[in-house]
């Protein structure tokens, strides 16, 4: 064990935790050695006139048959209750470790052979094996503590086994080997010192393990013999007076207890100090997963700007599939990763929502379909779906009416399906619980749907399970899952992303297609301008959680007015690029949900920036009736954002 | 392969069954050899025995002529591969020879006990099951997102502790408080249905709390899967998002686990039995290895080691039928 790794303990011990475990160890120690020597008169004091007697002042747990003190013998028991139960966890790790390192140094057919034997071994209960094996040595402490040695030598075994494998992998190994190292010594300088932590670990948790299969050996009468005595012996004599005086069962029952999970949580404090470093990368981990959403603490909270986003989300028409007005997702911790965002789709609209990772376009579409994550906190000064506030609903009102009229496709569709049901009930379960379908109803409806989205030979597709699709076959469907009902606004989030080129065409030929026979309106989100473009007729760009830009696919083509869309456009390579120029890209990060800039988010990272743009927010300005730009200094038409980049 | 043909599906599913037959064949011949190698060692338990295990178990007062009579009852002078053979044949007919003690046949001592220990078992194997998988699922159900810190922590922290406790100190717990303090239930004996209560409660609540611990943790994992939200995007009843969508996904570990609970169950009814005086095989195996019954000690480890190996076996068959994904099929 190196220093890292000793310090590392040492924190944890420090820890609440560890300091009851680490003082219920040293108490352990302490009455192992010491108790005899003080108390061991008092224990074996014979006292004829009070035998059997219960809890008294004199006796605190009573007397046994003989009138000695059994809070005494509790104590005096320490000793041999835990020195044959470190006993018999050492033979069994002097055993079963080089049997698990077998395998990894030998190999081949008697390696085998070995790993073989482990697994049937460690299949058999311990208190089993340990009767069996005293059965045979003969009833008694010897007998017993070997017993016990056989019982748990697999479990060492099998863990050496597995870190030494991992260990024999290794480079240094192949060199030691290569030198001519002998193979004990590469087991003792080489291997063993890889696995130490783990191993005293492991042993810690086998001693409590032992001490408690002592214990049982013990009660039932086949470990230590009288006149010695340990717990499980006290335990044994002092039930048959349970009814008459309880404390001389519980007194030992207690002390086994205790000193098991002593052991037990000595080892589990261990363990998690070592463990500590694979927690924090975890954590790590978990943290840029959750990327846009993440929570850091101590970054300043932001208020969402109350200021209307007027214009083209203005007008309250009740035949809108959606109106959004000022939408705001935030999560606790500051992080606000969606702000101000105005939107508005008529039916049988389908529109994009483009932008970089992070921008809050997934999020935004979330909200509209009530799947935010749990801690996120939604405002809106307007929330209008198929006419009516979802957030005035009650929650079957809400599910009626969005599991009836809102279909949404995820985007990753090797996950979205649920792997232990049958794609079939998968995808007819909405008709099951939204139209009051009997199961075979739904089932003809699902096939029928996957019929729809192009699946070949649906019938049997639909028994089968979501790991026999494809990855396009998957997205399809998901998509016949939104189509069970009569969906007026389909949200598609990213459809295209985890999948093949040649498939992303189709599915989105498949978006298009739906959404026109059915009439139902779209909102396709995508970081991919040239997706979006060929799909959408109105176009919504998002920056930093707000909206920049709102345009038609023309405009967006011919000349936005945003240095960010422009920025975005110039970036997707066409069949006319320039291949001597490089492919434009935009400089600098985008901010972070946390950042709440005064000015233009895009302002640290734009070619046209000024003063003002670092100063203040521009409004979302209504250049044409379907054209609104966020920017205090448009691109005029027609000119290049690369070249102003490049100047 | 947007629109695969209809052979190419049946070729898979073909596949799918063929590599189900080789698996299940792959399983069958561990669990022989498995069950071979616990025969091989109970029939050299009684010769690994120091001196001569008659003579141990008769005592030195017996008569050398009662001795031989046993030996060669038992076979014992015949040569060690008749021997064998002549044990695995009886094995194979129900036949687990005589008792070294009593002469009495240990078949029937077995048919005696046997239905009692695995009664007890096996109602204690169900309950944990019953009562462990769904509080894990209400638990992982309601302190998922984080919400209810002090119930997560209220639970982990009782379920670990009682996972930590052996069944026979709690039995001796469930006898004081429930037997002698209030009197419920009986101390021991087997009799009526209260006569069962204690032993299945203190056989079953360390599996319950470590069988919950792990559904719990499954649960949450399941429920944090994007699958889950395409099931909250169906707008499906949250009974249904619990019951359809997360159990069966949960059902692998639990499984996984609960195979290796029967092997502590079978271990802690050789406690349990013997502190509420159960006339089971428990009480028979304690019995037998301290008066040196070799034979019904052998015969009891046959029986207690098959079902462990049949119950990891069936385990692992639930496993590879109930997993569509069968990922177990390649092991």
């Amino acid at each position: 064990m190196n220093q890292r790794g000793l310090s590392r303990i040492l924190q944890a011990l420090r820890t609440p935790v560890g300091i009851v475990a680490s003082a219920g160890l040293l108490l352990v120690i302490v009455l192992a050695i010491a108790a005899p020597f003080i108390w061991s008169g008092d224990a074996s004091r014979i006292d004829i006139l009070h035998t059997s007697q219960g809890a008294s002042h004199a006796h605190w747990l009573g007397t046994d048959a003989l009138g000695r003190d059994i809070f005494y013998r509790v104590l005096v028991a320490t000793r041999l209750s835990v020195f044959l139960a470190v006993l018999a966890a050492a033979i069994g790790a002097a055993v079963g470790i080089p049997i698990g390192a077998v395998p990894a140094i030998v190999g081949g057919p008697v390696g085998r052979l070995v790993t073989g034997f482990i697994n049937l071994a460690v299949a058999f209960p311990a208190l089993l094996v340990a009767i069996f094996v005293a059965s045979i040595i003969g009833v008694g402490a010897h007998g017993a503590v070997i017993g016990i040695a056989v019982a748990i030598a697999p479990y060492y075994a099998r863990l050496s086994q597995t870190l030494s494998s991992s260990v024999a992998g290794s480079e240094y190994l192949a060199a030691a080997r290569m030198l001519g190292v002998k193979r004990v010594r590469l087991l003792t300088r080489h291997v063993l010192p890889n696995i130490a932590e783990p191993l005293l670990i492991t042993s810690t948790i086998s001693i409590g393990d032992a001490l408690l299969s002592l214990a049982g050996l013990s009660f039932l009468g086949l470990g230590v013999q009288p006149p010695q005595y340990d717990w499980g012996r006290m335990l044994n004599e002092g039930l048959n007076r349970i009814y008459v005086n309880p404390e001389v069962a519980l007194g030992p029952a207690v002390a086994i207890t205790l000193g098991a999970l002593t052991f037990a949580l000595f080892g589990e404090v261990l363990a998690k100090a070592a463990g500590a470093g694979g927690a924090r990368r975890w954590l790590r981990g978990e943290l840029a997963e959750a990327d846009a959403a993440s929570v850091r603490a101590g970054v300043g909270s932001t208020e969402p700007a109350g200021r209307a986003g007027a214009g083209l989300a203005g007008a309250g028409a009740t035949d809108l599939v959606l109106a959004v007005e000022n939408l705001t997702v935030s999560f606790p911790g500051g992080a606000v990763p969606v702000r101000d965002v105005s939107l508005r789709i008529e039916p049988g609209e389908i529109v994009g929502i483009v932008g970089e990772s992070g921008s809050g376009k997934t999020l935004t579409a979330m909200a509209i379909a009530d799947l935010l994550p749990a801690a996120a906190h939604l405002s809106a000064s307007r929330l209008c779906l198929f006419g009516e506030d979802p957030r005035a609903l009650s929650t079957s009102q809400r599910r009626r009416l969005l599991g009836r009229s809102l279909a949404v496709v995820y985007q990753d569709p090797m996950s979205a399906l649920n792997p232990a049901l049958r794609v079939g009930r998968q995808v007819g379960e909405v008709a099951e619980v939204h139209q009051g379908s009997s199961k075979r109803e739904a089932l003809g409806s699902a096939v029928d749907r996957l019929r729809a989205v192009h699946i070949g030979s649906p019938e049997s597709r639909a028994r089968q399970y979501p790991h026999e699709f494809s990855g396009g076959m998957r997205q399809r469907a998901v998509i016949a899952m939104g189509l069970m009902a009569e969906p007026k606004l389909i949200v598609a989030d990213e459809p295209t992303t985890a999948l093949d080129v040649t498939v992303q065409q189709q599915i989105l030929r498949l978006l298009r297609d739906v959404s026109v026979s059915r009439s139902a309106a779209a909102i396709l989100i995508s970081h991919d301008v040239a997706v979006v473009s060929q799909l959408c007729s109105r176009v919504v760009v998002m920056y930093a959680g707000r909206v920049v830009e709102e345009l038609d696919v023309g405009t967006l083509v011919d000349g936005p007015a945003h240095p960010y869309t422009a920025a975005l456009v110039a970036a997707v390579p066409t069949m006319a690029s320039d291949r001597e120029r490089p492919l434009a890209s935009i400089p600098g990060r985008a901010p972070t949900p946390f950042d709440d800039l005064p000015g233009c988010p895009f302002a640290p990272r734009c070619p046209r920036a000024s003063d003002l743009c670092r100063a203040q927010m521009p409004p979302l300005e209504q250049r044409s009736p379907t054209h609104r730009a966020a920017c205090w200094h448009p691109m005029p038409a027609g000119a290049d954002i690369v070249e102003e980049v490049a100047v | 392969m947007t629109a695969a043909p209809l052979s190419l599906g049946r070729q898979r599913n073909w596949w799918a069954v063929h590599a189900r037959t080789a698996y299940l064949f792959r399983r069958t011949s561990r669990l022989l050899v498995s069950l071979v190698l616990l025969l091989t060692a109970t029939f050299f338990m009684i010769h690994l025995v120091p001196g001569d295990p008659v003579r141990a178990a008769l005592g030195t007062t017996a008569p050398q002529s009662l001795v031989d009579a046993r030996r060669a009852a038992l076979g014992l002078d015949k040569p060690l591969v008749t021997q064998y053979l002549d044990y695995i044949r009886n094995l194979l007919h129900g036949n687990f020879g005589t008792s070294l003690i009593s002469g009495e046949r240990v078949t029937d001592v077995i048919k005696d006990r046997g239905p009692s220990t695995f009664r007890l078992a096996g109602i204690a194997f169900l309950v944990a099951i019953l009562v462990a998988v769904p509080l894990g699922i209400l638990m992982a159900a309601l302190t998922r997102d984080s919400k209810r810190r002090p119930l997560e922590l209220g639970f982990t922290a009782t379920a670990g502790a009682i996972a930590a406790v052996p069944s026979f100190l709690t039995a001796v717990a469930l006898v004081y408080v429930f037997a002698v303090k209030i009197h419920w239930f009986p101390v021991a004996g087997q009799g009526g249905v209260s006569s069962y209560v204690l032993p299945i409660a203190s056989l079953s609540l360390g599996p319950i709390a470590a069988l919950s611990r792990i559904v719990r943790v499954e649960g949450l994992r399941v429920l944090e899967q994007d699958y889950v939200r395409t099931a909250r995007g169906k707008r499906l009843p949250a009974r249904i998002i619990y019951l359809r969508h997360a159990l069966p996904n949960t059902l692998t570990p639990t499984l996984t686990i609960a195979g290796l609970l029967v092997g502590g169950l079978v271990a802690g009814t050789v406690l349990v039995e013997n502190i509420f005086a159960w006339p089971g095989l428990g009480t028979t195996l304690v019995s037998s290895v301290a008066q040196k019954d070799y034979s019904t000690v052998q015969a009891v480890a046959v029986i207690f080691g098959a079902v462990v190996l049949l119950a990891n076996f069936a385990v692992d068959i639930a496993l590879g039928a109930i997993d569509p994904r069968s990922t177990i099929l390649d092991v």
